[in-house]
């Protein structure tokens, strides 16, 4: 799998079940960051060329390129507008949330 | 048998313990043990990574790097470096890694002495790690070899200090017992460590545990100490069942069947102690005298049983814990109480910065801990070897 | 040269909880993606190890370690020392520090490692202040910034010392590879990083993070401002290999260092004076990289 998926986190119950000192599996997500959302990214497929300039620079990691149409993960994505701002083609727009 | 300080004692037997990494930092009294292992690896007769760190705070972190890939450390420091490395010895111990440090006590500045006391260790005292105070060259040789055994139980996993006088052991040539590799290899098999990486499941560690999951964390330290209360008796058997020497675990005896006072000390202060205790049970003075090899974890359990046996316990702290006492009499003091009708204490502070701890020091103790049971007036804390 | 589409599709940083637009999630994913999986990440107190490492959610798909914040470079020696004598070879040892945890109290730790010649690939990201605790200055705070605890006042220009110069003292070290890049640079950053992991010894990259909460911009204008600290020399990308320097970039004029500057709220405060005071050193700065390392006099 590509990217880490949200999981439901089992707490350890008992003492029994703490890990040996404090260390936690890597790669778990238990929570989506939609919630900081404003605006959201939306991307026009026909202007887009797939230069990838976007899933390069996104901090998070959101843009998909796996297809052959980018995707992206909105359970993750913050809506910083960066890939907006520098998409050579102006294939992304920023919209606000709720419309 | 070879004739060897306490420092090179400690060379030899961190050289048993075939380490893989010894991040190490000089600083008197320890740089004998500094040289001794550079000297094996120079030599080719010790085969690990050995590790020119620029500080001792360096050196903890180098230690707590490559226990985390797997690998088993060895570092050594004393007093000023000890200090400078105290955030590590929280940061490794809350961690759980399994690493043996030797530590020359050596009284901490200011005033400016590279002389011997406990002050050093002794403030150290909650960071989280096992504390053994050894009294010569060959128990020092042994109880590095031991603390591994001891950190890397499955049921302690916590790191060990292995504390020496400076000087008075570090320096002092005795006849010392070097074992033999194979059979230390088959006393201390290779580290197959439960707290490090591994790709196929990767972990991140040293992670925030926020307020609803710190306490659980401490807690399980908590545990990991008491279990090595017995894990330290354990270790102790098995090692004199191989080696033929035994130390009795976290504290020994020496004549205290019937003795009406006992003095209680650590490390090289034992020595001298015990001819004191003979020559006076010849003059028919019921005296004995109490080694406490391990502070950290304290054998609480043993001052509580001790407190119905005794009339008055003499404490010999070459600390002050400024405010109050000496830390170890503290801890000694309600170990004992908690017993209900403890028997008196008298708090010595001693053997400051290397001042020498005479047998008539301790023999004037002992009269003073009969004054004391027989109801005389003595003060609780006194500095012996003061000059007015 | 390392091209996008060749990338792996695996992220190994995902879902963390940085500010929006912070370059500090660029720099991680783009550096993982060429190092791979067979990495060990160890990570000071900071912004990146704050965000990435809150239990039970941990933003690492590689093994990680939070360690104290002065200790990056003696914990990677550690870690490179433990594989190299258990004889594990095909392992990266990959330190992110800020610039606190690399100029200021990991200065000491930063220097034994790279002096002692260790195989270890060191990471500064660099937010030019004390971002995790506040925005508080750093040494490698840039004149003319205002932080929380340098702040402009009646009696103060914001902070009043220049960045300290972490690219030079690496080449002072005789490093065997040191650079200098930026978020808003991904390739330019992405091809160093490809081309210092098959080099044998320490590696030292630095790499500029702009801030949006710090600095006082918006989210969206992190590679923007990025370039125009580049265009206006205000930052420069270099690379140091085998005794010499070579540049990266250089502009053909720089811009006035206003552009970069009014654009930024932590600079919002300056006066002409002192915003020409910052256009000398610059000049200064750069008249003196034209006679090292460009041979212009």
């Amino acid at each position: 799998m590509a990217k880490p998926q949200i999981v439901k986190f089992k707490f350890p119950e008992s003492l029994k079940e703490m890990p040996l000192g404090p260390s936690a599996e890597a790669g778990i997500l238990t929570e989506p960051n939609a919630g900081w959302r404003v605006q959201r990214p939306v991307l026009d497929h026909s202007k887009c060329s797939r230069c990838l300039m976007c899933w390069v620079l996104c901090p998070e990691g959101v843009i998909d390129k796996q297809n052959e149409k980018l995707e992206i993960d909105m359970n993750y994505c913050k809506g910083c507008g960066l890939c907006a701002h520098e998409c050579p083609k102006d294939a992304i727009t920023m919209v606000n949330e709720g419309e | 048998m070879d004739f060897l300080n306490g420092d090179e004692a400690v060379a030899y037997g961190a050289k048993l313990c075939r380490p893989h990494v010894i991040p190490v930092y000089p600083i008197t009294p320890q740089t004998i043990v500094v040289e001794r292992i550079a000297d094996f690896v120079a030599n080719k007769l010790m085969d690990c990574e050995y590790i020119h760190v620029e500080s001792e705070h360096s050196a903890m972190c180098a230690a707590m790097g490559a226990s985390l890939v797997g690998a088993r450390a060895f570092t050594a420091t004393s007093s000023q470096g000890l200090a400078y490395m105290h955030e590590m010895l929280h940061y490794v111990s809350g961690s759980r890694f399994p690493i043996v440090m030797m530590n020359a006590n050596r009284t901490l500045a200011a005033p400016w002495n590279i002389f011997g006391d406990q002050r050093d260790s002794l403030s150290q005292r909650d960071t989280g790690w096992i504390q053994v105070y050894v009294e010569n060259g060959q128990e020092a040789l042994d109880m590095i070899i031991q603390a591994y055994a001891i950190a890397e139980d499955d049921r302690v996993y916590t790191p060990v200090m292995v504390n020496l006088d400076g000087f008075v052991n570090t320096h002092t040539y005795e006849l010392v017992d070097i074992p033999e590799q194979h059979e230390v290899d088959q006393f201390l098999p290779p580290l197959r460590s439960k707290n490090a990486i591994d790709f196929n499941h990767p972990r991140s560690f040293c992670i925030s545990a926020a307020t609803e999951w710190n306490m659980e964390f401490r807690y399980q330290q908590y545990e990991a100490m008491e279990n090595a209360k017995q894990v330290i008796v354990e270790v102790d058997k098995r090692f004199g069942d191989k080696f033929g020497r035994y130390y009795h675990g976290l504290v020994e005896e020496y004549r205290c069947e019937d003795a009406e006072v006992v003095l209680v000390a650590l490390g090289s202060a034992i020595g001298t102690s015990r001819i004191v205790v003979d020559k006076l049970r010849e003059q028919g003075l019921k005296v004995g005298l109490v080694k406490l090899r391990f502070y950290r974890p304290f054998p609480a359990e043993y001052f509580k049983a001790l407190s119905k046996r005794v009339k008055a316990v003499g404490v010999i702290d070459r600390d002050l814990s400024f405010g109050y006492e000496g830390a170890v009499a503290s801890d000694i003091k309600s170990a004992l109480n908690s017993a209900g009708s403890p028997p008196k204490v008298i708090n010595f502070i001693a053997g400051i910065a290397g001042r020498d701890i005479t047998k008539e020091n301790i023999e004037g103790m002992y009269h003073k801990l009969f004054n004391l049971s027989q109801g005389k007036f003595e003060k609780e804390l006194q500095f012996t070897g003061l000059r007015w | 040269m390392v091209k996008a589409k060749d990338l792996t599709d695996k992220e190994y940083l995902y879902g963390h909880k940085a500010c929006p637009g912070c370059g500090l999630g660029t720099i991680g994913r783009l550096t993982l993606k060429i190092l791979g999986e067979r990495t060990i990440v160890t990570l000071p107190a900071s912004c990146m190890s704050t965000v990435t490492t809150q239990y039970p959610q941990m933003n690492y798909t590689v093994p990680s370690l939070t360690m104290a914040f002065a200790g990056t470079g003696a914990v990677l020696t550690g870690m490179a020392a433990g594989l190299k004598a258990q004889g594990i070879t095909d392992v990266n040892v990959l330190g992110f520090a800020g610039d606190g945890g690399t100029a200021d109290i990991g200065l000491q730790a930063l220097s034994g490692a790279v002096e002692r010649g260790d195989n270890i690939f060191y990471i500064c990201y660099d937010n030019e202040a004390y971002m995790n605790t506040g925005v508080q200055r750093s040494s490698l705070t840039p004149i003319g910034a205002a932080t929380t605890d340098s702040p402009s006042g009646t009696a103060s220009f914001g902070e009043s010392k220049p960045k300290k110069n972490m690219f030079e003292i690496m080449i002072a070290h005789r490093i065997p590879y040191a650079a200098t890049a930026s978020s808003a640079y991904p390739y330019d950053l992405m091809n160093k990083v490809e081309k210092a992991k098959n080099i044998q010894g320490p590696k030292y990259i630095h790499i500029m993070c702009p801030c949006p909460t710090g600095w006082g911009f918006a989210s969206d204008l992190t590679v923007e401002i990025g370039k125009l600290a580049v265009e206006t020399g205000m930052w420069y990308l270099a690379e140091y290999e085998n005794g010499k320097v070579k540049m990266s970039h250089v502009p053909k004029t720089l811009k006035p260092v206003e552009e970069y500057l009014s654009r930024q709220k932590r600079f919002r405060h300056l006066n002409p004076e002192t915003i020409k005071l910052i256009q000398e050193n610059r000049d200064r700065e750069w008249a003196l990289i034209k006679e090292k390392w460009l041979q212009v006099c």
